[in-house]
């Protein structure tokens, strides 16, 4: 009883989990370029949506899954010209593309649906379930991991590989230099500029792909506010990962395990209400933060980007 | 496998030496908005020697030099590379940093440009197209070390930059730019944050490199580094070529009429102060730093009012810690402050000013002045708590413009107006304003006096005229009987300025002489942490 317990904590929290892992990454590739991107929420509601919708059209969630990419990254584009060339605020610039893809997403959830309906309520594909042979069958944790959508395999291959780019390979040199010192990057021949475009662009990309984990897997569908504040975690999540990919994944895990265990109350019929149960998530996210920052800056390196949110122009005068 | 890769990148960087060996600058514009930096500037560097650049703040120099790193692009004018073959030249065209290290330019800017968060390896490989995909650290260090030993550039390829000293992240730069292969250095102010001993350490470095062949610019405006490091001199004044010449045909006072346009004073006279006892007493403080590890240890000094006490000793062994403790901005976890007699010990900033304490922070733009602020708000920082400059909880807009006005004039602020943000005057003028504001307005509410000046590196990056300038303001403060504390890495500036010098070494003051009596031997020695 207590072992089927943890296993489900464990697969519930791996799937609310996934599209938190993607997402993250997605957000720390881009500030470590420099550029601090708050329209998370934006990007992946809006990869939800449109991932549903293809979907549901073309009925392939392959088709789903890179329209919300390219929507993502296509957003990500507007926030890279507006701060990467433009040199606009990327506070602003960031919080102007959450309030566009929340408002968007909404209208368009109302008109993508079969001809000109509303999406709320349809059916559509969803990834299946595929159980790894033999590794599935670990006793405990085999049918939690092992027994998923292609979507989390995808999460247990790209961390890694995300974590080898960063910190292993010359072009993730590249990345953690423009983010930290631009100026030293620019001088030693790295292009800065189409650099901080392309994270930008990529980190997009996979905030929609985390908005397509959510409609296509984890509750299959579209409904209004589907990411329920998830874009926002994301950004809470990038710093308790301190930047770094595979502690993402910690994060993603813990936040999700939490949910696990508030489901699991409120369908043993606890009487604790369940908006109060609802909102555990979010609470721990707080304390994980300020506990966080605050055993960081007793340390005094919280490990940021030390150009995170900086515009950089080369001909400044200093 | 790997360190094949990397034996090809130097085998590209040997093909080098039969690239440009020498530099030509042919009539080199370039305008900034309301300013034209550059006014036809002729250079012209040969390979082999090292060539001091000279010229005031302003002069243009660092302008001229990123248009030939590939920073910014001239507005008219040749760049020329000899390209081997007898008398021959091509003109070339440096669009961006990466042109310029192909044709084996590079630059050691005065603000170092280093990843702060990455090892000197990952430092030194930043940028090389031709490294492998996977990032072999190991054989970078090797071959880091080789040159390293070769140039007598002592430094550590793991350690993260953050963890060296600014003497070491030099050697960092400068490192990088030889594992380009780069065959023409320039250095801006190289020796601006180096104690004497590394800044001879240095000079011999350069010596090391010419003999290998390669040319060194230096960009500087001391001229007693010019004349012992470099063969050749170019003068700029207010962006044009003053003159050219060997440093074998000139002297110190030449090079300095050259470069000011008029003479300068080296040594400036120093008064006899009826000292008054009591100024300032420091006893047996000890304080950490910003990570916590011991940097005050048992430190005592006692300053009568009408003193200058110099501080000696290489960056980084407390300074910057006993001038925080000295201004209430860093707490002593042991030991006593009093300025006249009143224990100020680990209170509030506010209250040490209130005592009559000024400060001028080493750090000009960080701790000094809000370099976004208009220079009249820079000047009220301290006053602007009393009447006429506010009414209560209002600011006075007239008084405001009234009082910054006139400090603007009495202490020969150059900016455009008051309105100007702060960031955009030159260092002297800005450490002009610092100076007005500390002296002359003492706690602001001109109750108290200036009783103690705290000054870090007051001249640190200002040229001999600004420097002049700071150094008179401190002596006819000090005949108003101010005790004053200056802590600098400038020998020479203590033993003039100075009535006693005091050396730090990790923490401790490790002897306290008489100006007078001080040699610069025993000083060096008692910095390197032997106790007289």
């Amino acid at each position: 009883m207590e072992i089927g317990l943890v296993a489900s904590i464990l697969s519930i929290a791996i799937a609310a989990g996934t599209s938190l892992v993607f997402a993250t990454v997605g957000e720390i590739v881009t500030e470590r370029a420099g550029i601090l991107n708050l329209g998370v929420e934006g990007m992946m509601i809006m990869g939800a949506v449109t991932g549903f919708a293809a979907a549901f059209h073309t009925e392939s969630v392959a088709i789903g899954v890179i329209i919300a990419m390219l929507v993502g990254g296509a957003m990500a584009l507007v926030h890279a010209f507006l701060t990467i060339t433009m040199l606009a605020d990327q506070v602003v610039s960031g919080l102007a593309l959450t309030l566009l893809g929340s408002g968007l997403a909404s209208f368009l959830g109302q008109r993508l649906g079969p001809e000109g309906m509303p999406l709320v309520g349809q059916i559509g594909p969803r990834f299946e379930k595929i159980a790894l042979p033999f590794l599935s069958e670990i006793p405990l944790v085999g049918p939690s991991v092992f027994h998923r959508d292609l979507l989390s395999y995808l999460m247990y291959f790209f961390v890694p590989v995300a974590w080898y780019f960063v910190y292993k390979t010359r072009p993730g040199l590249h990345l953690r230099a423009i983010g930290d010192s631009p100026q030293t990057a620019d001088a030693m021949g790295v292009n800065v500029f189409a650099l901080r475009y392309v994270y930008t662009v990529v980190g997009g990309m996979l905030v929609g792909l985390g908005g397509a984990h959510l409609s296509l897997s984890y509750t299959p569908g579209w409904t209004e506010n589907i990411t329920g504040g998830r874009g926002w975690i994301v950004i809470a999540l990038v710093i308790f990962a301190t930047w770094n990919p595979v502690r993402a994944v910690l994060g993603a895990l813990v936040f999700g395990g939490v949910n696990a265990i508030q489901f699991r109350l409120q369908a043993a019929g606890t009487t604790i209400s369940a908006s109060l149960l609802n909102m555990l998530p979010y609470i721990l996210t707080i304390v994980v933060l300020v506990l966080i920052t605050w055993a960081e800056a007793f340390r005094k390196r919280v490990g940021a980007p030390t150009a995170l949110g900086l515009p950089y122009m080369r001909e400044e005068r200093t | 496998m790997d360190s094949g890769r990397i034996t090809v990148v130097s085998a590209n960087n040997m093909s080098m030496v039969k690239l440009p060996v020498a530099v030509e600058m042919r009539g080199i514009v370039k305008r900034f908005p309301g300013v034209l930096a550059n006014d036809r500037v002729n250079l012209s560097i040969k390979s082999g020697e090292v060539h001091a650049l000279l010229g005031e703040n302003g002069a243009g120099k660092t302008t001229l030099m990123s248009a030939l790193c590939g920073l910014y692009r001239p507005d008219e004018g040749d760049i020329c590379l000899a390209d081997g073959s007898v008398g021959g030249a091509k003109v070339v065209d440096i669009g961006s940093p990466r042109d310029a290290i192909q044709f084996g330019i590079g630059m050691v800017h005065q603000h170092f440009r280093l990843v702060h968060n990455q090892t000197v390896s990952e430092n030194v490989i930043l940028g090389l197209a031709d490294t492998p995909l996977h990032l072999d650290l190991k054989s970078v260090g090797g071959r880091l070390l080789e040159i390293s030993e070769r140039y007598g550039l002592p430094v550590d390829p793991e350690a993260y930059v953050w963890q060296l000293s600014v003497g070491e992240q030099q050697r960092v730069e400068i490192l990088k730019l030889l594992f380009r292969g780069a065959e023409v250095l320039i250095l801006d102010e190289p020796t601006a944050v180096l104690t004497p001993n590394e800044a001879s350490e240095l000079g011999n470095t350069l010596r090391h490199m010419c003999a290998e062949g390669k040319a060194v610019v230096f960009i500087s405006h001391k001229l007693d580094e010019v004349m012992s490091f470099c063969d050749r001199v170019t003068v700029l004044r207010d962006g044009r070529n003053v003159a050219a010449l060997s440093t074998r045909e000139t002297d110190k006072k030449a090079l300095a009429k050259l470069m000011v346009g008029r003479e300068v004073l080296f040594r400036l006279d120093k008064s006899e102060v009826a000292f008054a006892e009591g100024a300032l007493s420091v006893e047996h403080i000890s304080a950490f730093n910003d990570k916590g590890l011991s940097a005050l240890h048992d430190v005592s000094l006692s300053l009568a009012g009408g003193e200058v006490v110099g501080v000696a000793g290489v960056a980084g062994n407390g300074q910057r810690e006993l001038a925080e403790a000295l201004t209430g901005l860093r707490k002593v976890t042991s030991g006593k402050v009093c300025v006249n007699g009143q224990d100020v010990t680990n209170q509030s900033p506010l209250r040490f000013i209130r005592a009559g304490v000024s400060h001028i922070p080493g750090d000009r733009l960080g701790m000094g002045l809000a370099g976004n602020l208009p220079v009249s708000d820079n000047l009220i920082m301290k006053a602007f708590r009393h009447r006429p400059l506010s009414v209560g909880p209002f600011l006075s807009k007239t008084a405001i413009s009234q009082f910054s006005d006139s400090l603007i004039e009495a202490f020969d602020v150059v900016t455009p107006s008051r309105n100007t943000p702060a960031r955009n005057l030159s260092g002297g003028n800005q450490q002009k304003a610092i100076l007005a504001r500390e002296i002359a307005t003492g706690d602001g509410s001109g109750d108290v006096g200036v009783n103690v000046l705290i000054a870090v590196q007051p001249t640190r990056g200002l040229d001999v005229g600004a420097t002049e300038g700071v150094r008179r303001a401190l002596l006819e403060q000090r005949e108003k009987g101010t005790a004053i504390v200056l802590i600098s890495e400038d020998l020479d500036e203590l033993l003039s300025l100075s009535d006693r010098i005091a050396v730090m070494h990790a923490g401790k003051i490790m002897g306290l002489v008489r100006a007078v009596d001080a040699n610069m031997e025993e000083i060096g020695l008692m910095m390197a942490g032997e106790a007289s």
